[in-house]
């Protein structure tokens, strides 16, 4: 009801709108005698005064902007590699305002003072070799500093991290986040998504997951056998769709099975050791101030992005392609809380490549804890590898929690 | 030119012998003229249909989650239960606005309608090269343009992969339910609209290397000429390659093969594919995408180069720059597409490759600027509505073009890869300097296109609410990217659990940006009336309104097949001559003569 009397009202209005603009135009075109290509020195003069009004505007609302939201929106930065592009961004900005503010006014300047003046007869004046050739040449020497300051920092950005830094995956799916840190030995097991199983969730590749696959894709609720006995029951009538839909499954799952066997084959037992020993963690991302971090990126299903704007950076994670970044935090949560005056503010990893409906959603908090705080937190977690989770003692103490909250509330 | 002669002579005499009927006048029509009409009028459709799209969602972002009888009047309760737009709407939403501005409205309405219009106008010609592939051309568009409205009316909704349908999220219906129905529609529209393009494309160039009139060297075309030519080559040489990137997606999707995936799970199923790479998908879709940019953007700064040098009454400043550097954007422009992927994992080096080659396109376009400042200089300025359009298309080309420079450097685009930034960005220069210079097209060449004047007071009122709202929803862009914030979010309210201060700028300026955006939105009611309006009120246009030197302006005001009565005209000099010294009047239409002793510029 409400809605089409809201209809109703915009209906009326939009013929009351367009019969005062009918009026509008057929006044003003009287008004002009029908001359619309003449304008009048009084509309040039007008116009030209708006014009140059309207770059006023146009500057107060940036200087506005820039006061009010400029700075303070971006935070500074939280890690050693953000506070060397921040320092280019600056940089940057300072030239690129510059000039915004130098060519906007002499284009407004110019549409002002040269409005037309009966009389004064335009300058001709086609080309003149020297001044084009200042203007190719002064932008083309600010570009090249320009573009050799940039690729000196992304040179530093994007080199290999130190021999030190500390290994941890992101793994990404639809719509959230699992960090695996790579244990005592600093090296991630390897991966291999076609052994994804419920225990299993980042297809760690061991042997004993390696069985299991195997063991689930022949036996499993929806394996092979399972498949072939109901396509080979006598007793029960499939459509004909569902049959196909069931003979695709099944070659589907002969043709990983197959993989899965020659991975079996190939497996090397030693590479056990170094998947065993990774650490699972969800929810929240534990880091250390002051250390250096190699991120490996994986994504299971599409293309994600992860986006850390307090460290400013950012890498893709690529279905089936491995990719990689690196950052060093050098701020703890509690150093940016006091700086932010913001007793609840928190790094944060998010995901900046559309992923689907919950996009938005996809995120992981981040915390940035001192050395020996940080130690404490890892101490705790040395009893709960991938190898822990994979073989649960029966009488395991349910306690992952108050180590995680214990270092929250530490800082 | 005997062959022209001939064929002047065969359209004079149909001209008398029969009148056209009203499918071949007005529908299938293959005159030059009105199928760049008809163009026009499905690029303005589809604009507000995209706009009324960004309306919509920008609602959603201004006021999330709060109920709106707009959103639930114009999408149901399906997509707007009580009011409140679905997740996967808006994704829709956001996808189907960028296709239809980019390719519908930018590059089928801008390319299309005033390449249709002006080429054989301005060079002297009866017609395009050919006038069955024209008609062709406008009808695939026509066909592409219906496809991609439909997409918006499945029941599983329209793409949702954002205008770039990276794959996988475009490939697996499991991921979003857009990537289904809507977007096999979606790449069977754009397969057709490429088609269009092509047709098109290759019209406009063997146009303008065979059909230029006696004396119309190449050096003495217009500026516009210059920028529709390098745009048709530009579509020529990028169309078939996004053509390959979908038809390889489309055999991903419907022939299980695997060019853009490897190693997925996705709605808790295994796939087999493996081998394929999504980074694939995008090396080829920005071959395309990064000139696609400059075949929106170069017949915009043509057509303001023209309407600046006629309303300044001055010559362009530097034809041979502006020539030369439209040329050097052209040639650039195939060389940068990787600079929107620094953050997919690309080769480090391969990257820096990419910031030098994408920094260069600054010196052209500096020079672009720096002219027409100068042309513009000791001008005597008639500030018509197109003459402000141009105008406001130079500052916002100012704008939109200085923060590319912080994009291009990939050490700065880390931060900013696909946060507001780059939104603010892209569309201060596709959507306020590419439409400014739409607008100032149809404002200037109204007179040519259907013998009547538009109403220059309405005109002026639509300008200053245009750049004002324009400029009040892309500015405030620039903050809440640098405060961080993704792109294509549904809200922001993820904020408010890690940091209250970005939360509340986020809030703030999104209200300020949606209001605006709405101001601006109304604001095209005047256009939209004025244009239709004149179409059949308008007073009658003088021969030549502007008091242009351009062919076009010596063609009859009644607009008649093959263009001129008689022999077509013959150019004797360059386009700007305005305000020469010794001459009579301020312009020198290119049909007279040099006089003894008169100098060539």
């Amino acid at each position: 009801m409400e809605n089409k009397l809201i209809v109703l009202l915009v209906i009326v209005l939009g013929a009351i709108a367009i019969a005062q603009l009918v009026r509008v135009y057929e006044i003003s075109s009287k008004l002009r005698k029908n001359q619309e290509h003449e304008i009048s020195n009084r509309d040039n003069n007008l116009n030209g005064r708006m014009m140059f009004g309207f770059m006023f505007l146009l500057f107060g609302f940036f200087i506005y902007l820039m006061s009010a939201y400029g700075w303070t929106g971006r935070g500074s930065a939280a890690s050693d590699e953000g506070v060397e592009m921040d320092w280019l961004l600056n940089l940057n900005f300072v030239i690129i305002i510059s000039v915004f503010f130098f060519t906007n006014f002499l284009l407004f300047f110019f549409t002002w003072r040269y409005v037309r003046k009966p009389g004064v007869p335009a300058f001709y004046y086609p080309h003149n070799n020297k001044l084009e050739m200042l203007w190719t040449v002064v932008p083309a020497i600010v570009l090249a500093v320009i573009i050799i300051l940039g690729l000196q920092t992304w040179g530093h950005l994007t080199g290999e991290s130190k021999p030190e830094a500390v290994k941890i995956e992101l793994f990404s799916k639809q719509f959230d986040w699992t960090a695996r840190y790579s244990g005592a030995d600093n090296t991630l097991g390897l991966y291999d998504y076609k052994l994804t199983l419920d225990n299993n969730e980042l297809a760690l590749l061991t042997s004993n997951t390696i069985d299991s696959s195997l063991n689930n894709m022949l036996n499993g609720a929806t394996g092979i056998h399972s498949l072939q006995k109901l396509l080979n029951n006598r007793d029960t009538v499939l459509s004909d769709s569902t049959v196909a839909v069931l003979r695709t499954d099944l070659s589907r799952k002969e043709r990983l099975y197959r993989f899965l066997t020659q991975m079996k084959q190939n497996h090397n037992k030693k590479l056990d050791a170094s998947a065993w020993d990774d650490i699972i963690q969800k929810d929240t991302l534990y880091l250390c101030k002051g250390q250096q971090y190699e991120i490996a990126l994986r994504a299971k299903d599409v293309i994600h992005s992860a986006y850390f704007p307090h460290f400013r950076a950012q890498m893709n994670a690529v279905p089936g392609m491995a990719t990689r970044m690196k950052f060093t935090p050098n701020k703890t949560t509690a150093e940016m809380r006091e700086e932010k005056n913001d007793a609840t503010f928190n790094y944060i990893l998010m995901c900046n490549k559309i992923c689907g409906g919950a996009h938005y959603k996809m995120k992981m908090v981040v915390v940035v804890l001192d050395k020996p705080a940080y130690n404490r937190w890892m101490a705790g977690k040395k009893s709960q590898t991938f190898k822990d989770q994979y073989f649960p003692v029966a009488a395991a103490p349910a306690t992952p929690a108050p180590a995680d909250t214990t270092a929250v509330t530490m800082n | 030119m005997a062959s022209h002669d001939a064929h002047a002579h065969g359209h004079h005499e149909d001209h008398h012998h029969h009148e056209e009927h009203f499918v071949s006048k007005y529908i299938f029509s293959q005159d030059h003229k009105m199928i760049g009409k008809q163009f026009l009028m499905t690029a303005v459709f589809m604009g507000l249909v995209a706009m009324m799209l960004s309306i919509l969602f920008r609602i959603q972002l201004a006021w999330p989650g709060e109920s709106s009888d707009f959103l639930s009047f114009f999408l149901g309760e399906k997509w707007a239960p009580n009011g409140v737009l679905k997740e996967d709407m808006y994704l829709g939403l956001v996808t189907i606005h960028g296709t239809i501005m980019v390719f519908f409205l930018l590059t089928g309405g801008l390319s299309g309608t005033f390449s249709n219009i002006l080429i054989p106008l301005q060079l002297g010609a009866r017609d395009m090269a050919s006038g069955f592939m024209n008609m062709l051309s406008y009808w695939l568009f026509a066909l592409s343009s219906i496809i991609m409205l439909v997409s918006l009316f499945v029941e599983s909704g329209p793409a949702m992969a954002g205008w770039t349908i990276y794959p996988p999220l475009s490939a697996l219906p499991q991921a979003v339910s857009g990537s289904g129905l809507g977007m096999t529609l979606w790449l069977f529209s754009m397969a057709i609209f490429i088609a269009s393009s092509l047709l098109g494309s290759l019209n406009y160039i063997v146009t303008i290397i065979n059909l230029r009139t006696q004396g119309m060297t190449m050096t003495r075309m217009p500026l516009t000429i210059w920028a529709f030519f390098v745009t048709a080559i530009l579509g020529v040489l990028s169309f078939p390659v996004l053509l390959s990137a979908a038809l390889l997606l489309i055999m991903d999707r419907l022939m299980g093969t695997s060019f853009y995936l490897s190693d997925i799970i996705v709605g808790g199923e295994m796939l087999t594919n493996h081998g394929g790479s999504p980074i694939l998908y995008q090396h080829l879709f920005w071959f395309l995408g990064h000139p696609e940019v400059y075949i929106v953007l170069l017949p915009a700064l043509g057509l303001s180069s023209e309407i600046i040098a006629t309303n300044a009454r001055k010559p362009i400043f530097g034809y041979k720059a502006m020539i030369g550097s439209i040329l050097a954007i052209g040639f650039l422009s195939f060389i940068v597409w990787g600079h929107h992927m620094f953050v997919t994992g690309m080769n480090p080096f391969l990257g820096s490759v990419f910031v030098f080659t994408t920094l260069l396109i600054a010196i052209p376009s500096a020079v672009k600027v720096f002219n027409y400042l100068t042309t513009l200089w000791k001008g005597s300025l008639v500030l018509t509505p197109a003459m402000l359009f141009a105008i406001g298309l130079v500052s916002t080309f100012i704008t939109g073009g200085v923060t590319g420079i912080i994009l291009a450097d990939s050490a700065l685009d880390i931060m900013m890869h696909d946060t507001y930034f780059v939104v603010a960005h892209f569309h201060i220069v596709m959507g306020m300097s590419a439409v400014f210079g739409m607008f100032g097209g149809v404002y200037h060449w109204f007179p040519k296109m259907f013998g009547r004047m538009m109403n220059t007071r309405l005109g002026y009122a639509h300008f200053w609410i245009t750049i004002v709202g324009a400029y009040g929803v892309f500015f405030p862009m620039h903050f809440v990217g640098l405060a961080g914030a993704p792109r294509r979010y549904y809200d922001y309210s993820a904020y408010s659990e890690f940091d209250k201060g970005s939360f509340e700028l986020m809030v703030d300026l999104n209200e300020v940006i949606t209001v605006f955006a709405i101001i601006a939105a109304l604001g095209q009611v005047l256009f939209l009336f004025n244009f239709f309006y004149s179409i059949f009120r308008g007073p009658a246009a003088p021969q030549n309104p502007w008091k242009s030197n351009t062919l076009e302006w010596t063609t009859p005001v009644e607009r008649i097949h093959g263009n001129w009565h008689g022999a077509l005209p013959v150019v004797h000099r360059w386009p700007y001559d305005y305000s020469k010294p010794g001459a009579s009047e301020d312009f020198i239409p290119q049909t007279t003569p040099l006089e003894a002793g008169e100098e060539e510029h």
